[in-house]
């Protein structure tokens, strides 16, 4: 019983399988994407009701929090893959870490900006340096440090092994930006959504922020399968697998 | 999956490279602890912990019926409280849409004598999104009581 899984995940991690299956899952995740996006912005946007104290300004919510929720745990997904790409040197592990890098980057920048345009209007500032606000720059430093440090070797696969170490470390960010609110006092306000415990949001407005929340997810397993597969046809581009391919497409 | 010595080695490697950088983190975070507060609020500064500093943020609840708008300026005085203190600010210039009676705040200057002026204020809001008719009700329901317990707490206050 206890056999099945890691012979399953071992074809899974081999790149002639996941490019398939990336293949038929990416556009299934794509087209999730787009429909809980649209339904959770239309809900966000056009149902929820006006927040008894921002008015309508507080909609940015529906665009801010998915994001910043993504950009922590696609941290902790590369985090995960650089741990095994360094024990166990598996490409794969090597590709999702890399390829997950500038999908978090971008996460984490919208995170900043709405943040920023939201702040104007209901604190009164654009920036201020608070825990929770500095360590979710750091955490664009971290994932902006990662790309670098990846494309800074002429050796691809010792650029990832080399960023994977700076993801690990990096890692020690993430518990810190989710709990900055509770361990100092800052501008930004606590957590709203509770997994434990009770949501200080009412029912007609959580429901459009889990549904973008979802939508976010599904869009970056599709950007990450869309990626990972051009990043594994360029790895493997000496292969037989990637010469199949190349002659498949080059006899449509 | 097979464990082999190599593999037994970069795990043992990496995993305590985790967790010295985990200690570090720790380390920092602690020796950190006391200047990352972000504000102060009045009864911390009545106790005196802003004598070292030149300016500070100074944090709290603004007292209802405590702000008082000059008629032929930007000037406006309130009084800033928390559970044990309170503190008079003055402050020039445009304040945020949030900024009302019984809002958070975070007022950034210094002490002039007994009161606080600042150059720059911040509303803080709360956690809490819902509807304005849900609020209603709710504030109607309790109304009687707390919000009455809340003012009387608050008349007490210097």
């Amino acid at each position: 019983m206890s056999s099945w899984i890691p012979l399953w995940l071992h074809k899974l991690g081999s790149p002639p399988t996941f490019y398939r299956f990336a293949g038929t899952l990416q556009p299934w995740a794509t087209a999730l994407a787009l429909l809980l996006g649209v339904v959770g912005l239309y809900g966000g946007l056009v149902l929820a009701p006006a927040d008894y104290q921002q008015g309508d300004a507080y909609r940015i919510i529906f665009i801010h929090v998915p994001s910043a929720w993504m950009s922590m745990f696609i941290y902790g997904v590369m985090g995960v893959a650089s741990f095994i790409a360094l024990v166990w040197r598996i490409k794969l592990a090597e590709v999702v870490a890399m390829e997950s890098a500038p999908i978090g980057a971008a996460f984490t920048f919208i995170t900043l900006v709405t943040g920023s345009l939201w702040g104007k209007p209901m604190w009164g500032t654009w920036w201020t340096w608070d825990a929770r606000l500095t360590s979710e720059l750091v955490l664009l430093f971290l994932f902006l440090g990662v790309i670098g440090l990846y494309h800074a070797f002429e050796d691809r696969r010792q650029g990832a092994r080399a960023a994977a170490f700076l993801a690990i470390i990096g890692i020690i960010n993430v518990p810190i930006v989710h709990f900055s609110v509770n361990w100092w006092n800052t501008l930004h306000q606590g957590s709203t959504v509770n997994v434990f415990g009770p949501s200080k949001i009412s029912g007609a407005m959580l429901w459009p922020l889990l549904t973008v929340t979802l939508a976010t997810k599904f869009y970056y397993v599709a950007s990450l399968c869309r990626r990972a597969r051009t990043d594994l046809l360029d790895l493997e581009s000496g292969k037989d697998w990637v010469r199949r391919i190349a002659e498949d497409e080059a006899g449509r | 999956m097979p464990m082999n010595p190599t593999r037994k080695r970069r795990l043992t490697i990496v995993l305590s490279i985790l967790a010295a950088a985990a200690v570090a983190a720790v380390l920092v975070v602690l020796a950190l602890q006391n200047n990352m507060n972000y504000l102060l609020t009045p009864s911390q500064v009545q106790s005196g912990e802003a004598a070292g500093y030149k300016t500070f943020r100074l944090g709290g609840m603004v007292k209802a019926g405590s702000i008082q708008r000059a008629s032929d300026s930007l000037k406006v005085t309130f009084t800033v409280v928390d559970a044990g203190g309170a503190m008079p600010v003055e402050y020039t210039g445009i304040l945020p849409d949030l900024f009302r009676d019984n809002q958070s705040v975070i007022a950034t200057g210094h002490m002039d004598n007994a009161h606080f002026v600042a150059t720059e204020v911040l509303a803080k809001h709360d956690e809490t999104y819902m509807p304005k008719e849900l609020k209603d009700a709710m504030a109607k329901a309790h109304a009687d009581k707390k919000i009455e317990e809340a003012a009387a707490v608050q008349d007490k206050l210097p």
